[in-house]
């Protein structure tokens, strides 16, 4: 088998430092010709720095790169490419309201007397690469008239434009129908048979067992697995994956839930172009329930918790807080109803940048402090210290903006503004994303002690090892479905199978317009 | 952990110093722009000047306080300046005409005094604001078109009310207690005209608003992270509508002040009046991205362009000049007020820093 897959790139000793962490730890990897390299790995197993060295986007600490059998050292994405190395990420970066033709040729129009833009040439290149891939897609057509997949498929064509001979696709499934990924496997099988070297990233394992003839593994910036796809399924990947030991956030004590405190019942959100976003869900927590909401990027997660904190006018079915309907329809009801949301985005949702880390904290509870219109900035002031004392925020001073603070610490401010309104269900959207270890160890043993004071917790997480670790019960979301629902200590394996039921036969929705629904 | 000695070790005294300065900077500019005409221009420090100044610097400065919270939650208020030519439109013919019940077939009209001339114009200008507030958040029409918007009708209805002559000798009526309508531009109590009264208690409500009441922490959040502040239970739209309300009531005190003082209304009164007014709120330290200003530094950005541009009138310097000079004063503004958002961040960074080395 080897024999017909010559080895174009090779990585020997690869040591990415960054500041404070070691992303790759002496990793060896070949890359090889006219085949699918699959690679696999939890976040933050390195996986994305790897592929940015390849893509000349960062450089190596310590170790060589050899391109058919050369060494090379990239100090620039354009270098790569100049190179024949293409890469796709997994957030399309194209323009909506530029032409297919346009987009493919943005920063390298070809023009006649380096002014003009010669438009027919582009034109027939676009046809032809269109013709290559085997897509009836107009040159002409403004790239936001397209669906995900077709836009996917512009990137891939963008890279091919530059003669790539190795292509980098990161999760390229992750916003495609079932339909579409058919067109990207054939499309992936075409690259092969013309001699391309392909990297596929993705976590949807039977995909991965499918589509790729190697497959590497990643855990903590080593590679504990690397062989020829035949014979490998999914346990053999989900143990090199996860490996033996798991990191250990778990409860100390015996759990000892109390009543329902939170239900959620029939809630839809329609998806733009048919189908849903969330899909007739229903779920309960219990005061002093930790719940893990895991999936896949796409799966509904962020959308159904954004259903509870009112942000969809649109969704459909009923939510009941201690047994009472949840009526209000606007995120300050709510609120005073003791729904309090972390958001998974906190520089854009959870904070004012600009504000002072004491403005900050008290946000959403400023009623608290008033009589009538009138604030009591010196109650303001007493009760933010208490908070930033027991949250243990270190700070200078609370009158800082908050922008000034690490990660970590405006997390915990935005945890902060989330307690001091006294909720009884405490919502987190990827409540460990972006801050060090240290501090998101401390977040969760909060996670535990509030658990343990009688709230019930909803976290949604794409990371493996923390919803195992974390979570009194798991519930698995794909589609917009609930997909499975397992207890504490389950096995591994039988979650991740949950994410991707049936390999995705679902109904082939169309115009699921990425691009559009971020704008909007 | 208290906050004290580690901001004072984190940074040096001269950055400090340069801090304060930098933060003072439009009272220094004040101090600045004062000490020079005091010197340069004969009779720039007798008291009939200073009351005449305080007049000029009134007018603009309501205008600028309701800007300030506009611009302070991301927005921008184009209509002050017809409003006021509205507003001065509606006082002139509620004083001459009241309201005739003609139409009605009674034959009769109701004639108002002063306060109440006064309270209603007060309210037609607040409606223009409302509908402001309602296009830009119920119909989603950027502030900018939406205040050009109402720019254009409120001065056109102006015209209209008068087919664009001016409305004469508002000296008011006796009989129906409005005759002491031209007390409210040019009376005075207590040795200070009326009108600066008025402006000082504007001015008291809005700092108070501002600082400490729960509507004017959310004015502050919806200009510094809209969604943010949304997802925190701030009634974005509410606020949003609040402002152009009080931008649009502020607006119409001003009508009514100039209409009383000249005791005439002219339809054309107030154009380009917005421009002073966004003029002062940025002179005073108001970020026009959002989310950053202070009354009192708008008051005295307002006071900064008031004597700038009659002390150079007493100076004798031509209007062309004051204009050219009035446009640099504002850009460097800007320009300084750049620096110190730099430094201050740069500060609190590392202030920050060393606060989390010394836990």
């Amino acid at each position: 088998m080897t024999g017909h897959h010559p080895i174009g790139l090779t990585i020997r000793g690869g040591v990415k430092v960054y500041p404070g962490t070691r992303a790759l730890k002496g990793v060896d990897f070949d890359l090889r010709m006219g085949a699918v390299n699959v690679l696999v790995g939890e976040n933050g197993a390195g996986k994305s720095t790897l592929m940015k060295v390849i893509a000349g986007v960062e450089d190596l600490t310590e170790g060589e790169v050899f391109l058919n059998g050369q060494p090379v050292n990239f100090r620039s994405k354009a270098e790569a490419v100049a190179a024949g190395i293409g890469i796709v990420f997994q957030e399309l970066n194209l323009f909506p309201n530029l032409t297919v033709a346009e987009n493919i040729f943005i920063g390298r129009e070809p023009t006649r007397a380096g002014i003009d833009i010669d438009r027919d040439q582009q034109r027939r290149e676009t046809t032809a690469l269109m013709q290559r891939l085997e897509q009836p897609i107009d040159p002409d057509t403004p790239l936001g008239h397209l669906r995900i997949g077709q836009q996917q498929i512009v990137e891939i064509a963008k890279a091919l434009a530059q003669d790539a001979k190795i292509l980098i696709l990161d999760e390229p499934t992750s916003a495609l129908s079932a339909a579409e990924c058919e067109v990207l496997f054939r499309i992936i099988d075409d690259l092969k048979a013309q001699g391309v070297g392909i990297v596929y990233i993705s976590h949807r394992l039977e995909e991965l067992i499918r589509v790729g003839d190697y497959i590497t593994v990643l855990r903590d910036g080593e590679i504990t697995g690397a062989r020829a796809m035949a014979g490998v399924d999914i346990p053999w990947i989900v143990q090199a994956m996860i490996g033996g030991s798991s990191k250990e956030f778990g409860r100390t004590e015996a759990a000892a839930f109390g009543d329902e405190i939170f239900r959620a019942e029939d809630i839809t959100l329609p998806r733009k172009g048919g189908g849903y976003a969330v899909d007739h869900l229903s779920l309960s927590i219990r005061a002093g329930e930790i719940v893990g909401l895991y999936g896949l990027m796409g799966a509904g997660r962020t959308e159904f918790v954004e259903c509870i904190m009112a942000q969809h006018p649109h969704s459909g079915g009923r939510f009941f807080v201690e047994g009472r309907a949840l009526t209000e329809t606007d995120v300050t009801g709510r609120i005073r109803r003791g729904i309090a949301l972390i958001p998974e985005d906190r520089k854009r949702d959870g904070l004012v940048q600009i504000m002072a880390i004491r403005e900050n904290i008290t946000l959403s509870a400023l009623q608290r402090f008033a009589r009538v219109f009138h604030l009591d900035l010196k109650a303001e002031a007493e009760t933010a210290q208490r908070f930033i004392k027991d949250l243990t925020i270190k700070i200078a001073s609370p009158e800082n903006p908050v922008s000034s603070l690490s990660g970590g610490n405006q997390q915990k401010v935005v945890i902060g503004k989330a307690l001091m309104t006294n909720p009884k269900i405490l919502l987190m959207d990827e409540p460990s994303r972006g801050i060090d270890i240290g501090a998101k160890a401390e977040v969760f043993r909060l996670m535990r002690k509030l658990a343990a004071q009688g709230l019930g917790i909803l976290f949604v997480t794409s990371d493996l090892d923390e919803v195992l670790a974390l979570s009194d019960r798991i519930i698995v979301m794909a589609n917009g479905r609930i997909t499975g629902e397992f207890a504490a200590g389950t096995d591994a394996a039988r979650v991740i199978a949950a994410t991707s039921p049936n390999t995705a036969q679902t109904p082939d929705t169309t115009a699921r317009n990425k691009t559009k629904e971020s704008a909007a | 952990m208290t906050a004290a000695p580690v901001s004072a070790s984190a940074i040096s005294p001269g950055t400090s110093a340069l801090l304060f300065l930098l933060r003072a900077r439009t009272f220094v500019a004040l101090i600045l722009v004062f000490t020079y005409f005091a010197v340069m221009a004969p009779n720039f420090l007798s008291l009939a000047n200073a009351v005449i100044i305080s007049k000029h610097v009134a007018l603009n400065a309501f205008l600028a306080i309701g800007m300030t919270f506009v611009i302070i939650t991301g927005g921008i208020d184009l209509s002050v300046g017809s409003i006021v030519g509205l507003c001065g439109m509606v006082a002139g013919w509620l004083v001459i005409n009241g309201i005739d019940l003609g139409v009605l077939g009674i034959g009769y009209s109701i004639q108002f005094n002063s306060l109440e001339v006064a309270v209603l114009t007060v309210i037609v200008g607040m409606f223009v604001g409302l509908i402001n507030g309602l296009l830009i958040t119920r119909l989603n029409v950027a502030p900018f078109i939406a205040t050009l918007g109402t720019l254009y009708v409120a001065r056109g209805a102006a015209l209209l009310s008068s087919g664009g002559r001016t409305f004469p000798n508002l000296q008011g009526n006796a009989d129906y207690g409005s005759d002491s309508f031209p007390f409210i531009g040019s009376g005075t109590v207590f040795g200070l005209p009326f009108m600066v009264w008025m402006l000082i208690v504007v001015a008291l409500v809005a700092a108070y608003l501002a600082n400490r009441t729960p509507l004017g922490r959310h004015i502050y959040a919806v200009g510094g992270n809209e969604r943010g502040a949304a997802l925190s239970g701030v009634k974005v739209n509410q606020v949003k509508i609040f402002v152009y309300v009080f931008s649009g009531f502020c607006a119409a005190l001003v009508g009514v002040i100039i209409a009383s003082q000249l005791q005439a209304a002219h339809p054309a009164t107030g154009e380009t009046f917005e421009l002073n007014a966004i003029a002062a709120a940025v002179l005073g330290g108001t970020s026009m991205a959002g989310g950053r200003g202070r009354i009192g530094g708008t008051i005295v950005g307002a006071f900064v362009i008031g004597i700038l541009s009659d002390g150079l009138i007493m100076m004798g310097v031509s209007s062309f000049w004051q204009t050219v000079i009035k446009g640099l004063v504002i850009i460097a503004a800007v320009v300084i007020d750049q620096a110190q958002s730099k430094l201050q961040a740069r500060v609190a960074l590392q202030q920050e820093a060393a606060a989390s080395r010394a836990a």
